[in-house]
């Protein structure tokens, strides 16, 4: 192994989000999970790489905690056999996904054989309208450019609707641009970058602050950069979105009905998901509710999922399981109130980790569920065989709790605008 | 040599007309969970396959095949998107294809597929759409000259393979040999840049 000192590792797919035994032992769901736990473990501690492991105050999804720890810094290359790796893209890194075996020439020669992809940039203008997200801003450039739009491509996220999202907002833009096809997905650092950084774990300070600082801000495109392709997205008229489908691009907003099928796999989607074209979304049934995931499991998601559900109660016959994507943002959660939230509104708080999004720790759905997720995919059999996905915001997650139905979260905002006043 | 050096393939072809056919689909996050290679192949497209009680499914159209016979997998336009995860390549060169055509194959699979010898072949539309509407054909690949055709039915595409990735697949080498020879420059690097 070439560098362990610039290499480093957590869990976070396998891992049970429920708490340990009594006698201190994990409910893996199965051997194999337990297996492939102990697996990276021995490794890390063979070839002297630092785990953020179990126990560990540091431990969380990965997307989560490298940005969280400072290890994500801007201009940085960094990769990880997962394909949501574009997530640290957010403070304009060059991080991608790459396959194991490409993992293994990084870990022996930190280097990884790529061409230049061809370049995007992806603009949206105007300024989004309360209730709309980056996560609704994800699902909207998803459904405008198609699941294999950004193929071949690396995407900058630019323009006055992107520039005013918080890092988390554009965490979970970067996060999805897999969703498109694209393996790189980035935004130009700029001082809401800077500060958000500043005085984390791994960050540089002092002088080498400043000198990185510096550093950083010759980063953004050049005025006038040329792209392969330039994709305007208007954001003032944008609504909550929902999907409908059976892949990302299948989406629309919440308020809208379902489109009409363009061919076979379209019938198939439908058949899969129960829905009918032309059906009101706002009315499909859910029996399951999931916040959580590299997407959306950061503070910001947690307090706005706990702003609709406060006071409120999660629907009779819903699951809602609520999982941060770290033990930091755990802890100052619970600082907040907000598992208190939660539970009071009968939703279940979780050890941090991947859960349901990609189900293979044992939180999953049954056969039949719908479940409304602020996961990336909503992929036949994702969260459970026969389990149907529909993806959207932490804010429509927690109103389609409540409502036992998809719900538009826009008039739990009006209220408390309301009662504030 | 890593994999059997590839040159010329030419197989009957098992037709898959879905689009967007994900990662997840080619095999389930469930069976990720093992630390080997080994097996995948009796795992792929399990949930296409097979029924909640584990029986074939009748509407499969991998029903009643032998999987020796088919060696080459055609599917519907953005094949192997979605997870990034490689057991999607190591499962279907497991059941026994050696090569994916399709008009539009995700990136993250392509690489992965480059890398363990499942030759991805990316084919013009009107061939693509002859191909879905022909399962069973016997088509040809020819990687040297990026050719790939059906025998007597004089339909054929060109196709392209990044150039790296090519010559390995053409020698049987593994790439990571080609960066184990540039030690000297890596070094040179990391000091200029430490």
């Amino acid at each position: 192994m070439r560098r362990p000192d610039r290499t480093f590792a957590t869990l976070d797919h396998s891992t049970p989000t429920l708490p340990a035994r009594a006698d201190g032992s994990l409910p893996y769901a199965t051997a194999d999970a337990a297996e492939q736990v102990a697996t990276l473990i021995r490794n890390c501690e063979r070839h002297g790489v630092k785990l953020f492991g179990l126990g560990d105050p540091a431990r969380g999804i990965v997307h989560v905690i490298g940005p969280e720890l400072g290890l994500t810094q801007p201009g940085k290359t960094i990769v990880c056999g997962d394909s949501h790796t574009s997530t640290h893209g957010a403070f304009g890194a060059l991080a991608f996904g790459i396959g194991t075996t490409e993992v293994g020439h990084v870990l022996a020669t930190q280097c990884v054989l790529q061409r230049k992809p061809r370049s995007m940039r992806v603009i949206f203008d105007g300024r989004a309208p309360d209730g709309v997200s980056a996560k609704d801003l994800a699902l909207l450039m998803i459904a405008t450019i198609g699941a294999d739009g950004g193929q071949g491509a690396a995407i900058e996220f630019a323009g006055p609707a992107v520039e005013a999202l918080s890092m988390e907002g554009r965490m979970t833009l970067c996060n999805m641009s897999i969703e498109a096809g694209a393996r790189f997905g980035m935004v130009a650092p700029d001082e809401t970058t800077f500060a958000w950084l500043k005085d984390r774990p791994y960050a540089p300070s002092g002088d080498a602050w400043d000198a990185a600082v510096a550093d950083w801000k010759t980063l953004p495109s050049d005025d006038g950069a040329q792209f392969d392709e330039i994709v305007p997205i208007n954001v003032a008229t944008a609504a909550p979105m929902v999907t409908y489908g059976v892949s990302p691009d299948a989406g629309v907003g919440v308020d809208q009905v379902a489109p009409a099928t363009r061919g076979a796999g379209d019938r198939q989607a439908f058949d899969y998901m129960g829905i009918e074209p032309g059906q009101k979304l706002s009315s499909v049934a859910v029996n399951r509710v999931f916040i959580g995931s590299c997407t959306n499991s950061r503070l910001s998601d947690l307090q706005a999922a706990a702003a609709v559900m406060s006071g409120r109660k999660v629907k009779l016959g819903v699951t809602a399981l609520i999982v941060p994507g770290s033990e930091k943002i755990k802890k100052e959660a619970e600082a907040q109130g907000l598992d208190a939230i939660f539970i009071n509104a009968g939703a279940q708080w979780r050890e941090p980790g991947c859960s349901m999004c990609i189900a293979m720790n044992g939180d999953q759905g049954a056969p039949g569920d719908l479940v409304v997720s602020t996961s990336n995919r909503n992929f036949m059999g994702r969260q459970g065989k026969g389990v149907r996905t529909v993806l959207a915001s932490p804010a429509t997650a927690a109103a389609s709790a409540i409502e036992g139905v998809i719900a538009d979260p826009r008039p739990y905002l009006i209220k408390e605008t309301a009662d504030a006043v | 040599m890593l994999f059997e050096p590839f040159s010329t393939l030419t197989s009957r072809t098992i037709v898959l007309r879905q689009e967007n056919v994900d990662t997840d689909q080619i095999i389930p996050a469930r069976f990720l969970t093992t630390t080997s290679r080994d097996g995948l192949g009796d795992s792929v497209f399990y949930d296409w396959r097979f029924d909640e009680a584990g029986r074939p499914r009748n509407s499969s159209v991998f029903n009643g095949l032998n999987p020796g016979d088919f060696r080459i997998l055609v599917a519907g336009s953005n094949f192997g998107c979605g997870s990034s995860r490689e057991h999607a390549p190591w499962a279907l060169l497991g059941y026994g294809f050696k090569a994916v055509i399709s008009s539009d194959i995700a990136d993250i699979f392509k690489s992965n597929a480059l890398k363990n010898g499942l030759l991805p072949v990316e084919v013009d539309d009107d061939f693509h759409r002859y191909l879905l509407s022909h399962p069973g054909a016997e088509v040809s690949i020819d990687l040297e000259n990026g050719v790939v055709g059906v025998h007597g039915g004089g339909m054929s595409s060109v196709f392209k393979v990044e150039p790296f990735a090519r010559r390995c697949l053409l020698d049987g080498v593994d790439p990571l040999g080609h960066l184990l020879n540039r030690k000297n420059a890596i070094e040179n690097f990391e000091e200029a840049h430490a």
